[in-house]
């Protein structure tokens, strides 16, 4: 790599994109925007407490079932992927 | 508006827990993180459980983690939190107080999906901490220690796996090899490219170890294998001499034992007969128990059964171990939990997801014959491993001997004073299920009372006395009656005597223990000195004067005759009272007192001498300026009682940090009012005055003693307690009835009780919990609570409980007899269990037998998810009964319910419900009907009757009264019935709310309508032209959770993310459309950016850190001034008050900002950015970071003092009398 790409604003972004996950991009399409947002909220979920305690209490489920829920809800949380256009 | 908030009742819903020696020593304690509160608590002889310590950090505790240097006495806590920082500190006993060793900055503030701060593992050897976060990232700190023997922590090693979601971690226990910890992915990277679902459906957990090179300083993958894809927890197996080393995987129905190198051991988790054959059994919490020569582990499942699990192995050639069965056996069923601790005291503390946690003593350990599964007997068919099945039993192993209440969840509460009592109680329901309650909860401490016995006349004193000083344990009870003195004697019983050498003719003043051991008795006519041998002085008053109050301590006796003479007795070296002074006061004497012998001296030099012209003058017992007048105080009222007390916030050990004593001035005076102030040891001026309105009558007061430090109780028409409490002076009530006179008390079954005297009764009893705000009567009720209603006429509350996936009352009753009769026959094998269940059996019907399998210990079987059972209960509060319960049929459940006065007045005061049935929430919200059911109150209230049921298009979320008809929230329609006669007639409606209507108040001719996702809007009815609409909405969109109307302009309300919130039409717009003749009626046809044409501005903005589930508008004490009162789901209490001056505004603000600044929360994260976690905090003052300004050293309270121009004593008394206007 040259020294002049270094402060190319592609590779910025794409070192951005590497080291932060969920840093958009130009072509980023529904899908994986919503992807992404699936997950950073159950993440939360997960992270606080009384919001996982919260969904517990609704859904009548021992609070630790819930956790384990959403976390397999990470792996597809949108459903599949949509089929690729052809370039 | 600017706002005061403090906190009530801490959080009682634990997160999690650890165990481990924290205060070093031999004792255990237990560390458990409530949400954003730490406590250390440890269990005491007697098995109760005892708070050491609580901070509040500000910040999310997500994980606790600890860990122990190899030949250290003392474990370290690790914090995993929302800080984006790993935090590392120790207890100080000294000092009670965690402190913080080590932060280390890693990412940003906040839950995050790649941020570390879920997960927390630790190398089981303690050289290494691993942190981790949900997705990705994984770092790894090595733990080491200097020269000096100090922690040292390194810089964070990584570990990351990109597309990879983590499910847990641990340490493996590899001895003194390099650190290995393992972890339960999940790749996702093929997954979200692939649109036909192979890579999803392929997609595998794998278990992956990562081993620490301690020479090369690096972290590599060392290790990854597939597991089964139902994995969600690992546990360390003990490794090096100890055991065979590797982990065990909890997996849905399944626990692996796997190792490197090592083939995996699989064995079934055993299934309750009665469960659905479509649902797992998952692990949610497990403990290990580790002694030289075995351990086992005991595996919580989602449904409360505990599992014992061990492992069978042998040691092979070269060292290795190899396993060679994995053994899974029932061990007992207690409520679910979310952390389990196995002490080695022999206790298992159990922290409950919602409901009371318990500490539990172990009665065996699982040795009995109970169903197993091994993994040696694993059966693999077609269709799967075969499952073991079993049925849940009365505990074996263990038995409860503690719990610590605990309110979460908290569904919905009100403040009302339906007991009319001197501060209203607070109505809260609480918990899930078959645990769930009305809980009544009263400011005050809890006593429990050890006696009560009738006295032969009405007493009007009562005193304890050692025969010496050195004894533990007093010797007599003395009770005064008007005529006479009854003396007892405490030993195992409590009996009267008469060969003390008290006097019993007449009626005593004042009983003591003086010098070491002599007594004295005061009575009116002179004091009566009974020496140790037997010998008895008297001496007599002169003249016709009597004696009418006396102080004394150890050594001095001051007495007050008639007409306001004071004589001053003293203690020579010989044993010897001898009188040394004479003095005439202006007037009678009210009251005396004299503060205690300080220790090393001679004498006290202050005498305190209230007297009916309200003063108090402090004059001097040295024999330099003996009687001579060092301070006057005037106060508004005649004082009636005094009481020095050393109020020492401590000098360290277990409780409070470093504090020089002082001497507090305590008076009761006649109007009621407490005064207290701070006496100054050198010159005897007072200064710093307090006081405080207790009661309607004058405060008596007395000293006590709570936890081994001197304390004080206040009898006014209520009686009080004012002791230390992990540094702060509190005074609080305690819920019992008006006492006369009270003393300390102090025997062999209970070392620090009080006896006091009230009416012909003679109490003892003792105070129970300190530290608690808050004592509660509980009321068990049968299922999830969800709202409830005040019946107004006759105070009686109408409680709606629905709960999902659970069978009726009947199903179960049928299934219990069932399961009851199949365990019969099984057991028929055993003549001794024959027996018994045939009684058992022949009992069923017998309501006095005890249950064999109770709900609150069970939970309720599960039932498919689009079942409801749900009912409807009267419940009288003053008697605590149910008067009328009406189970709902047909998958029906309640959500809503108001009273309603419909305005053809034909009913008098109808109950409207609003239920739905069959309703469900995965995979999409549906539901089959929805209702409104209007009943008629019969019985005087005490019963309900249906009158009809209306079918709905929605699910009714919200009912309210408005202008004699009722408004109900229908899904997103806000519609307007009126009472048919066969059902509810539509009379006008709005579809223009965004999602769904979760909460309507109504004030005059304004509506507000609190939507679930869109915050609040303001509506109107136009009466005339039969409308109903929208006039102002809200720009911020807010997942509502609770709401309150606070004033014509103004609502208040909570979010599902904690944030508490005040919005508020402006006052022009409001005054607007006040004024305009269509009600902004064009203007709303216009509309703006498909909303509102006005907009409501928010006003005050909070977090609060919890899901605050209900909020009122209440005042908790007498004459107190209304604050906001908010319960939230972690079970925790809070007040917002109003502030009334611009200047305590200011000084708030202003000690707030020192205080962020000198210090900082406990755990890393920034207060300002965590009040202000989703939106920037607006004119609120958090009042609990201000109430840790006493927890400061001394030399940084002045500091910020001086900042604040004012002295530390001033910013104490500012911060009690803030308390003090709230609660």
């Amino acid at each position: 790599m040259q020294a002049s790409d270094r402060f190319n604003i592609n590779s910025q972004l794409e070192h951005l994109q590497a080291k932060y996950v969920g840093t958009g991009h130009a072509d980023l399409n529904r899908f994986e925007w919503a992807v992404n947002i699936q997950r950073d909220s159950y993440a939360s979920y997960i992270g606080h407490y009384p919001l996982l305690a919260y969904f517990a209490i609704a859904e009548n489920e021992s609070i630790g079932r819930e956790r384990y829920n959403f976390m397999q809800k990470m792996l597809l949380p949108c459903g599949l992927a949509p089929e690729r256009e052809e370039d | 508006m600017y706002l005061y908030s403090l906190t009530l009742q801490q959080a009682t819903g634990i997160v999690c827990a650890i165990n481990g020696n924290f205060v070093g020593g031999k004792s255990q304690e237990i560390v458990v993180a409530r949400g954003k509160n730490l406590d250390l608590l440890r269990p005491d002889e007697a098995g109760k459980i005892q708070t050491l310590h609580s901070v509040e950090v500000f910040g999310a505790i997500r994980c606790l983690a600890h860990f122990r240097l190899t030949g250290s006495q003392k474990d370290y806590v690790v914090v995993g939190s929302d800080s984006g920082r790993i935090v590392i500190m120790e207890y100080h006993k000294e000092k009670n107080c965690f402190h913080k060793l080590y932060q280390e900055t890693f990412g940003k503030s906040g839950c995050r999906r790649i941020v570390p701060g879920q997960y927390l593992a630790v190398d089981p050897k303690g050289r290494a901490v691993m942190i981790a976060a949900c997705e990705k990232q994984k770092l790894v700190y090595v733990l080491n220690r200097d020269t000096a023997a100090r922690l040292t922590i390194s810089s964070p090693l990584e570990a990351h796996k990109s597309h990879t979601i983590t499910y847990s971690i641990t340490g493996v226990d590899c001895g003194f090899d390099n650190p290995i910890f393992a972890a339960i992915e999940l790749d996702y990277s093929e997954a979200d490219q692939d649109s036909t679902g192979q890579a999803a459906a392929e997609a595998q957990k794998h278990l992956t170890f990562y081993e620490l090179d301690l020479g090369l300083n690096h972290v590599s993958r060392k290790w990854s294998e597939p597991i089964d894809n139902g994995a969600n927890l690992l546990v360390t197996v003990p490794g090096g001499d100890d055991g065979p080393s590797g982990v065990l995987v909890c997996a849905e129905n399944f626990v692996i034992y796997k190792n490197q190198g090592h083939a995996d051991i699989r064995s079934v988790i055993p299934r309750r007969a009665d469960l659905p054959a479509e649902r797992g059994v998952l692990i949610v919490s497990a403990a290990t128990h580790r002694q030289k020569s075995m351990f086992f582990f005991l595996l919580q499942t989602e449904y409360g059964d505990i599992f014992k699990v061990t492992l069978e192995h042998k040691r092979e050639e070269q060292d290795r171990v190899h396993v060679t069965e994995l053994k899974i056996k029932y061990f007992d069923t207690i409520p679910v939990t979310s952390a389990m601790c196995v002490l080695k005291t022999g206790f298992l503390f159990a922290a409950s997801e919602l409901g009371n946690h318990a500490l539990y003593q172990f009665q065996a350990i699982g040795d009995g014959d109970d169903v197993e599964a091994s993994s040696a007997t694993l059966m693999e068919t077609e269709e799967g491993f075969q499952p073991v099945f079993f049925q849940p039993r009365g505990l074996k192993n263990l038995v409860r001997i503690d719990h610590i209440a605990s309110l979460m969840p908290i569904m919905d509460m009100k403040v009302m004073n339906l007991f009319e009592e001197e501060t209203p109680q607070i109505f809260t329901l609480c918990g899930r299920g078959p645990r769930s309650s009305l809980r009544i909860l009263r400011p005050g401490l809890a006593i429990s009372e050890m006696a009560v016995s009738q006295l032969p006349g009405v007493p009007n004193a009562v005193w304890t006395v050692k025969k010496n000083v050195s004894d533990e344990f007093d010797a007599y009870i003395v009770v005064s009656f008007p005529s006479g003195t009854l003396v007892l004697s405490i030993g195992e019983t409590v009996e009267e005597v008469s060969d003390s050498g008290f006097l019993d003719t007449t009626p005593s003043l004042a009983v003591s223990l003086l010098g070491d051991d002599s007594l004295m008795q005061v009575h009116p006519n002179g004091i009566r000195h009974i020496r140790e041998d037997g010998r008895i002085n008297e001496w007599k008053t002169p003249g016709k004067k009597t004696i009418v109050k006396v102080g004394s301590n150890r050594l001095q006796v001051v007495v007050a005759l008639s007409g306001g003479e004071l004589i001053y007795f003293e203690m020579d070296m010989t044993g010897q009272l001898m009188e040394v002074e004479k003095h005439e006061m202006p007037g009678d004497v009210a009251c005396l007192d004299i503060a205690p012998v300080p220790e090393g001296k001679q004498r006290s030099r202050f005498l305190a001498v209230g007297s009916y012209d309200n003063t108090i003058r402090i004059l001097s017992l040295d024999p330099d300026d003996c009687m001579q007048v060092l301070s006057v105080q005037s106060v508004s009222s005649p004082p009636e009682s005094l009481l020095l007390l050393e109020v020492q916030a401590s000098t360290g050990g277990e409780d409070g940090a470093d504090h020089p004593a002082s001497v507090f001035l305590n008076a009761g005076l006649q109007n009621g009012v407490l005064f207290r102030t701070v006496v100054d040891m050198v010159t005897g001026q007072l200064s710093d005055t307090r006081s405080r309105f207790l009661g309607l009558r004058a405060p008596k007061l007395f000293k006590a003693i709570v936890r081994g430090r001197q304390a004080m109780l206040c009898l006014s028409s209520r009686p009080w307690l004012g002791y230390i409490h992990q540094g702060h002076f509190l005074l609080t009530p305690l819920s019992y009835e008006t006492l006369e006179f009270a003393a300390a008390f102090s025997s062999d079954q209970c070392a620090e009780g009080v006896v006091a005297v009230a009416g012909d009764a003679l109490r003892i009893f003792t105070i129970e919990r300190l530290g608690e705000t808050f004592n509660e009567t509980v009321i068990p009720l049968r299922y999830t609570p969800r709202k409830f209603v005040l019946q107004p006429k006759r105070k009686f509350l109408i409680i709606l409980e629905s709960d999902q996936g659970a069978f009726t009352a009947e199903e179960r009753e049928a299934a219990r007899k069932e399961c009851l009769e199949a365990a019969g026959i099984g057991e028929n094998g055993n003549a001794n269990n024959g027996d018994q269940m045939e009684n058992g059996g022949g009992g069923a019907d017998d309501e006095d037998k005890e249950d064999p399998l109770s709900d609150e210990q069970y939970g309720y079987p599960k039932a498919e998810s689009d079942k409801w059972v749900s009912c409807i209960r009267v419940l009288d509060s003053k008697t605590g009964n149910t008067t009328c319960l009406l189970e709902l049929q047909d998958n029906e459940a309640a959500f809503s319910a108001c009273t309603v006065n419909f305005h053809d007045k034909e009913y008098g005061t109808l109950l409207a419900v609003g239920t739905a049935k069959g309703l469900q929430f995965w995979p999409k919200r549906s539901f089959a009907a929805g209702y409104i059911h209007i009943y008629r109150f019969i019985d005087e209230g005490k019963s309900l009757e249906l009158v009809h049921k209306t079918q709905v298009d929605g699910v009714p979320l919200a009912l309210c009264q408005f202008q004699g008809r009722l408004l109900a929230g229908i899904g997103s329609v806000l519609r307007l019935y009126d009472l048919g006669k066969r059902r509810l007639l539509r009379k006008c409606e709005n579809k223009l709310f965004p999602n769904m209507i979760m909460s309507i108040h109504t004030y005059r001719d304004r509506i507000y309508v609190g939507d679930i996702q869109e915050s609040f809007h303001y509506c109107k009815y136009r009466r005339d032209e039969n409308q109903l609409y929208i006039f102002a909405d809200d720009s911020v969109p807010r997942w509502l959770t609770a709401s309150h109307h606070v004033d014509f302009d103004t609502m208040a309300g909570a979010d599902k993310f904690g944030n508490v919130y005040f919005v508020r039409l402006p006052q022009d717009v409001s005054d607007e459309i006040e004024e305009d003749p269509t009600g902004g009626k064009i203007k709303w046809e216009q509309g703006k950016l498909n909303g509102a044409p006005n907009k409501v501005e928010e006003i005050v903005q909070f977090h609060v850190g919890d899901v605050v589930t209900c909020l009122q508008k209440a005042s908790l004490i007498p004459g107190g001034g209304e604050c906001i009162i908010y319960g939230t789901v972690m079970g925790s209490l809070g007040a917002l008050l109003a502030f009334t001056s611009r200047e305590d505004v200011d000084f708030f603000s202003h000690l707030e900002m020192h205080m962020r600044q000198e210090h900082p929360p406990l755990c890393g994260r920034d207060h300002m950015a965590y009040r202000s976690a989703y939106f920037p905090v607006k004119d609120v003052i958090d009042g609990d970071l201000c109430e840790q300004f006493p927890t400061l050293p001394p030399d940084m309270q002045r500091k910020i003092a001086d900042e604040l121009d004012r002295t530390p004593g001033e910013i104490l008394k500012k911060l009690e009398d803030i308390r003090n206007k709230i609660i």
